[in-house]
Order: structure tokens, then sequence, then C-alpha cells
């Protein structure tokens, strides 16, 4: 622009109209060429359209630096027209031909010359050309978005191009794209035939997403036949949608689920096994949270080539340092307190406010930044699910999890111990085993799994003092409904609360929701005062 | 009877003195007490009310409530819709019906439970029977299925939370997020103005010195020895024919009742009245003070309000970094090192006549 507005009343402009005559007799010399350069020269927005896709189809090494320099406007035309065309790329330190990529060694002067016109219609083109040009890379997953992107766009002009690509095309993932891509231009050009447009529909038909929904209601003045078949196609596109809505509804739900069953785990073994309520679970998750950070702080400074695994550290570290922890907290404070779970209540309510200002005192109150590793990040497309990757790895983490803590209980030594403790404590210490040990233990394993859920939860929450304030009151809903003391109970307990969460949020809004999954806690409690699984027993009062 | 009467004195000695020293003495006097130390008395005498309805059910009925909060913010909802209708064409919009939060919302009517609010009589009666209404539909469904302990607490600690989110939510019709202020006056008084302040604390001191001698009342009746027993031991006092679980609603009712007369005194004296009232935190921070002053004794349950509280003023203000560890600390200590609390600290030398219920809980787990 600002080439444009210096050389606006200079000399050059003034003799304009006897040059632009002079010169429009080379002009179709120049076209004849069919040299795409030549296209984008143009200052008329079609023929640049034009240039841009030629240039993606030739299959020119040079395509990709133009459109590269033109999407940026650094394209420079001359001023006025010229029999060759000359076309620069600016850089830094001069200009370089635009066809051959070679440095120009005697630099034009900047008033000669003109960024080559970029509008919407050009940066249509160009994101359209620039799918084209993948459509030929040896990478299939790089040909299959090229793919995608031509059927976004459901370009007319593309059908060629896409017809050369399907017929090169081997992997049928892509080829299946591609013909969708094809069914697409077809749909939207003015000279398919009537078969050939019913065919496009069926093609379309059979991808059952929203966009090709989108595609086919957008179409209009359509014979009465491919309206009829479009109609139906939509109608069988919305029943699929629909499906996959409710399977990505029970996915979320399993999803956040999986993020209450890692907070409650911890809990599933403080509260569930030894009765101890924890009020500062939540804050042995946030710590552990806080260790993912640290370890990451620590990696990107000592060893920067680990920071794509710098998780696999978290885990151990966020397991010790909450784990070391919790043993301390059990014998400081709650080994008093035993039997008194009210008094318990109150102590680790202190406690976990004391936990919440010191980690603010040393950290500060602002969210620290946890960056997540490249291969936890994307999505996974399955049918017409679009599933996040951390979600998913979140997902089996924590039945990972539970799973390691199942065996370590069942087959362990620590384990056995525990199972002896809980069943029959004077029993178990007549035995020789010493119980004020494996309470500390028990403990230190139940706040060591809250620091595993930690490292999970700095990937998807704000590692911040009140990480774990968000969780307690869920994960002591999530043990409660499972019923006390048995972590199957805990795991469907937590899926059963994800679900329903995540089903009646969308007609009821998230804190709507929230209240009604809250009542119907209670009256839950109503019913299974011991939770979903209770465990036998003949007390009379637990 | 002399612990009553030195409470009532304190009480009530303590509010008329204050009230002396400031209408009474020139502000260049070094015996005058400001209009906000006046407003700060105030404040903490609620929250002694609230103080009291926690010790109610937890030191008498051995449950432990989280969500005592909840009560005392309904009571102070009701308050705070009677001055907002007291603001009337005042507001910034001038609306003579509607509170500027619903003009602002574009609402055209008054929502039905808006009506006669304009009215403190039915404010005041609202700020008891909603609480009451809540905790009786609440107690009956959890006493009735023998839900104790800590499944009680959490749920109650569920209550409030759930009324807090429902709260935030603007369709609710109670200026959501923001809740209420900018009030004007009550019953003809103008708030803000010292002569209010001044009255609306001494009110508060003796619905609190009503509320100590009914509390008081009521656990020395037989009504109360029962109640003890179901703290105590409640299987046994079932076997023995009692009804638990009406001798726990019963008192968890009148406990909500005097939370919300609590609430509806306290927002008329900071001005505001907003759904982070409802917060978890404040039903638990309750419990601490009860916990502190002495469970299971009314006077306790005074003490420790204002005495924690004058601490909270202190600390936020002189060194706000500290004043989690003090709260967190003081839960700690308490639990570990003070069962019986300030109360008892005080009178561990003299005889002990009737049974505390760590003592008793203590003697439970001795014999299993």
């Amino acid at each position: 622009m600002s080439l444009r507005r210096q050389g606006g009343g200079s000399s050059p402009w003034r003799c304009l109209p006897v040059v632009l005559a002079l010169l429009l007799l080379f002009l179709p010399r120049a076209f004849a060429a069919g040299d795409p350069f030549a296209d984008l020269a143009s200052t008329n927005i079609d023929t640049v359209a034009r240039g841009i896709r030629e240039l993606a189809v030739s299959g020119s090494p040079r395509a990709k630096p133009v459109m590269a320099a033109l999407e940026g406007g650094k394209l420079v035309a001359w001023r006025w027209p010229r029999p060759d065309a000359p076309l620069f790329i600016r850089t830094s330190n001069g200009y370089v031909d635009a066809r051959t990529g070679a440095p120009v060694a005697d630099p034009p002067m900047p008033v000669n010359l003109r960024p080559v016109i970029l509008n919407d219609t050009v940066r249509g083109a160009i994101e359209t050309a620039a799918g084209v040009l993948d459509l030929f890379s040896p990478q299939a997953a790089k040909r299959r978005a090229a793919a995608e992107a031509l059927f976004q766009a459901a370009d007319p002009a593309a059908l060629p191009t896409i017809q050369r690509a399907l017929a090169h095309e081997k992997n049928a993932g892509v080829a299946r794209v591609l013909r969708e891509a094809r069914a697409a231009a077809e749909l939207k050009s003015t000279t398919a035939t009537i078969p050939d447009r019913l065919t496009a529909i069926k093609v379309l038909a059979a991808r059952e997403d929203l966009s090709s929904r989108n595609l086919l209601a957008s179409l209009q003045g359509e014979p009465p036949a491919v309206a009829a078949a479009a109609t139906a196609a939509i109608a069988q596109i919305d029943r699929q949608l629909q499906m996959w809505q409710l399977v990505e509804d029970v996915y979320y739900g399993i999803s956040l689920g999986a993020v209450l069953l890692l907070a409650a785990t911890g809990l599933a073994i403080t509260f569930g096994v030894m009765g101890v309520i924890n009020m500062a679970h939540g804050e042995m998750v946030m710590i552990g949270a806080y260790t993912t950070f640290v370890v990451q702080q620590a990696i990107a400074s000592a060893a920067p080539a680990l920071n794509e695994y710098g998780l696999l550290f978290s885990v151990p570290a966020a397991f010790l340092v909450a784990g070391a922890l919790g043993v301390v907290i059990e014998r400081t404070l709650i080994r008093f307190l035993y039997g008194r779970p009210l008094e318990t209540l109150l102590a680790t309510w202190g406690l976990s406010l004391v936990l919440q200002q010191a980690v603010r005192s040393i950290f500060g109150p602002t969210n620290q930044d946890v960056s997540s590793p490249d291969w936890m990040s994307g999505f996974v497309k399955l049918g017409g699910l679009t599933l996040t990757v951390n979600r998913l790895w979140i997902i089996l983490f924590a039945l990972l999890v539970l799973a390691a803590l199942m065996a370590v209980l069942r087959w362990g030594g620590l384990g056995r111990s525990i199972r002896a403790v809980t069943q029959n404590r004077r029993m178990a210490a007549a035995m020789g085993i010493r119980t004020p040990w494996i309470d500390a233990m028990t403990f230190g394993l139940g706040s060591g799994i809250a620091g595993m859920a930690g490292v999970a939860l700095s990937q998807i929450d704000n590692v911040s003092p009140n990480l774990g304030q968000n969780y307690i009151i869920d994960s002591f809903i999530v043990v409660v409904v499972g019923g006390v003391g048995n972590l199957w109970g805990t795991l469907f307990g937590a899926m059963i609360l994800g679900v329903v969460d995540k089903f009646v949020e969308p007609f009821a809004g998230a804190v709507l929701g929230k209240i009604i999954v809250l009542v119907l806690l209670i009256l839950f409690i109503q019913r299974r005062p011991r939770g979903l699984f209770p465990l036998k027993g003949r007390a009379v009062e637990a | 009877m002399r612990d009553a009467v030195i409470t009532l004195t304190c009480v009530l000695g303590g509010a008329a003195l204050l009230a002396v020293l400031n209408l009474a003495t020139p502000e260049t006097s070094a015996l005058h007490v400001s209009s906000f130390v006046i407003g700060l008395t105030g404040k903490y005498l609620c929250y002694a009310i609230l103080a009291l309805a926690v010790d109610l059910v937890w030191g008498y009925a051995g449950i432990l409530t989280l969500g005592h909060a909840a009560f005392f913010a309904l009571g102070g909802y009701a308050m705070g819709m009677y001055l907002m209708r007291e603001i009337g064409a005042r507001g910034v919009y001038a609306n003579p019906l509607l509170p500027d939060f619903m003009v602002f919302l574009g609402w055209k009517h008054l929502p039905w439970y808006w009506f006669g609010f304009d009215h403190i009589a039915v404010a005041l009666v609202a700020a008891m029977v909603v609480p009451a209404i809540l905790a009786g539909v609440f107690g009956w469904l959890t006493f009735r299925s023998r839900v104790s302990g800590v499944y009680l607490s959490i749920i109650t600690q569920a209550l409030t939370y759930a009324l807090m989110l429902a709260f935030f939510r603007n369709e609710m019709g109670f200026g959501g997020n923001n809740g209420m202020t900018d009030f004007k006056d009550i019953a003809g008084f103008p708030i803000g103005r010292d002569g209010t302040t001044v009255g609306l604390m001494l009110v508060t001191a003796v619905v609190l010195a009503a509320a100590y001698l009914l509390s008081r009342a009521l656990v020395r009746s037989r009504y109360g020895k029962v109640l003890i027993a179901v703290r105590d031991t409640e299987s046994r006092t079932r076997f023995l024919g009692y009804r638990p679980e009406h001798y726990k609603l019963v008192v968890w009712v009148i406990s909500a009742v005097l939370a919300g007369i609590g609430g509806a005194l306290y927002v008329p004296q900071v001005g505001i009245i907003n759904p982070s009232e409802f917060a978890p935190a404040n039903s638990i921070e309750a419990v601490i003070w009860v916990a502190v002053g002495g469970r299971g004794t009314l006077s306790g349950a005074i003490l420790g309000a204002v005495l924690v509280n004058l601490g909270k003023t202190w600390l936020t203000g002189a060194l706000p970094e500290v004043w989690l560890f003090a709260l967190g600390g003081l839960f700690i200590v308490v639990t570990l090192f003070l069962p019986r609390g300030l109360i008892g600290l005080a009178a561990r030398r003299r005889k002990r006549d009737e049974p505390t219920p760590t003592a008793v809980a203590a003697a439970r787990e001795v014999t299993g």
C-alpha cells in the first residue's frame, strides 16, 4: 500500500495510458504461453486467482515460496505491464526472482513496483491451492488433509486436479476423501449432469458429517430428483449425527468421569479404606500439579532434550512428593485423631488452608504455565467423533492408576498388610504387622495417588493454589456414591457422575446441571446411605 | 446460672457501653468509639448468632454442619430483598418497582416471589420461614434415612454449594453474581448514618441475648437431655424408645431459623449480600468459631465467634498473608490440643456437671 501511495503523483503514473496501450499488444502473448507467473502479475483479480490455481497444479517447486510470499504481501510485480511480466519476492536484503528464486543482481526501484493484488478472492484461491499442493505430497496424512481442504472448498475449478490426484492415489482412505471432494465440487459445478449429481449426493450422504450436511443444505434451484435426493440424504445425515452426538456425550462423560476417578482414587484409599476424612486431599492433587510444574522447569533448564518426556518424570516425582507429605501428615496430625471423624475433618480442613497459603506464598497466586508435550496434543477422528488426544491419555492414565492400585492391594506385600489392618487391626498387630507404620504408608499411598492425579490435571486445568478445591467435593461425592472402601464402586461412581453431569448439562446449563446432580445425590443417599456397593457388616453405626 | 449471667452481662453490657461511648462522647475524646467499630461489633454479634445456631446442632445434637451459612445467607437474602424494594425510585434506573439489576437484565415484571417484600415484616418472617422450610425438608429427608456423621457433613456442604451455584445465576432473580447492594434505608432509618448503625448493633445484641436464653432453656429442658443422649449414643437412645430423627429435626430447624435471623440482621449492617455468602468455606469457618470457644457450651460459641473474627479483622488488615496460615493453624491446634475450647480451658478445674461431647466420644472409643 505504501508503495502505491508513494508513486501516486510521480511521472510514471501520468504516462500510464500510453504505456498501457502500447504494452497491451504484448499481453496476449504472455497468456498464450500459459505462464502462471504472468497471470499473477495481472491487475485482474480473476486472472490472479487463475494464476494461483495454475501454479498449484503445475507442480513447480517455486509454487510454495511464491504463494507464501503472496500471502505475506511480499510478492511484487512491475507497476505497469511489461511483456516479460517480472515478479519479485521482497526479502529482508533485496529482491529475488519469483520464477527462479535467484537473487536479483540489479534491484528495481521501489517506485516501479506494486504488491500483487491480495483480497479475499485471492486468499481463497491460495487456500485451495495450498491444499492442491499437498495433494501430491509423498505423505498420506498430508494428502488426506489436502483432500479434506478441497472438500471444504467445494470448488468446481479444482475438479481436473482432483481427477488427476484420484488417478494416482493408492491409499484407500485418501481416495475416499478425494471422491468426496469430487462430489462436493460436482454439486457446486453448473455443468455436472443429473446422474452425476445424484451419485455425488450419495457419496456426500455416506460421509455423514456436519460439513456434508451443510453442503447439501446449501443446494438451490436443483431439478426435483436431485432436490429430493438431497433432502433424503440430509435426513439420513441428521440421524447419524444425532447418534454420534450421543456417543460424543457419553465420551465426554467418561472423560469427565476419568478426571473424577483420578481425583477420587486416592480418596478411596484414605477415606474409603482408612476412614480418614481428608479435606486436604484436594491440596495433595494441587501439590502434584505443582510438582509437575517444578519438574518441567528443572528439565527445561537442565536437559531441554527431554522436554517432551517431562511428564514421565513428573508422575513418579509427584507420587513421591505427595506421598512423603502424606506420611508426614499422618504421623504428625491424623494419627492423633483416629476414631474422631468430625475432628479429623476440621483439622484437615485447616491443613488444606495452610497448604494453599504456603503454595500461594511460594509460587504466587497466579496460574503456572504447564505445557503439554506434542504426543498429548491434537485430535483423533473416529467415525463422526473428534477426540482430543490429551483426554484419551487421561482416561487411559486413570484406568492404569486404578489397575495398579488394585494390583498393589491384591498382590503387593504392602497391600496385604493394608487389608489385614483394615479387616482386623488387633489380629494384624498380633501377627507382627506394625500397624502404625501401615497406617502411615496407607495414607502416603492415597496421597501419592492424589499427587499423580495432579500431574494429569495439570494438563487440562489451571495450575493454581485453588486447583484442589474444585475437585474435593466431587471426589467425596464419587466415593460416597460408589460406596466407601470399594474401588470398583469408585470407578462406577466416577463414571456415573461424569456421564450424568454431561447429559444434564446440555439442557440445563453447566451450573444448573451441577445443582441437579447435587440434588440427585442427596436423594440418592436417601435410598442408599452407604453407597452403590456397601460393605456388608453387622454394625448399627459405621 | 452464673455462666448465663456473665454471658448476658458481657453481650448486653458490652453493646450498651459501646453505644454510649459512640453517641455520648465527642469525636476528639480518647474514649470515643468510632462508628466503624460499632459496625464491626454488629457484624461480630451476627456471627455470634450463627455460631449459636451451629453450636446447637453440633454441640448438642452431634450434627457437624458444614452448610449453616446457607441458612444465614437465605435470611440475608430475605432482608436484602426488602432493602432493595425500599430503595424504590432512588436507584440508578429510578424504577419505582423493579430493583436496578432487574431493569439492567431487561425484566419487565417483578417475579412473584418478590411480592410483599416492600414490608419489613414480610422480610423478617421470610428470613425465618424460608430457612425453616429448607431445613425441615432437608432434615426430614436425611435424618429419616439415618444419614449421620461425615456423610451428613458432606451433604450439608453440598447443599450450600448447590445454593451458591444457584444464586450465581441471574435467572434466579436475586441479582446473580453481584448480589444486592446500595441500600438506602431500613424501616425509614437511613443506612450508614451513625444512629442507625448503633441501633442495628443494639438490636443485634438483644436478639443474640434472646437467642442465647432460648437455646439455654432448650438444651437444659427434658428435650435437651434426650438430644444430648442422641448425640452421645444415637442407637441406644433409639432402643430406649425415643425417635432420634424427631429430636434432631426440631433442633435442626430451630438452628436454621436462628441462622436466618442472624443473616437478616447481618445484611443491613454490612450493606451487601451476594452468593459468596453461601461458600462452603464460610460454613466451615463458623464451625471453627464454635470449636475455638468450646463446643457444647453456648457462651463458648459467642466467645469464639467474636474472638476469631477480631483476629481475622486484625490479621487480614495487618498481615493478609498470614491470615490463612493462622486460620488453618487454629483448626489444627484446637482439634488437637483444645478439644473443649477456651471455655473448657477456663473451666478445667471446675467440677464437671455435664458430659461434654469429646469426653463421651473418647469414652465410646475405649469401650468400642
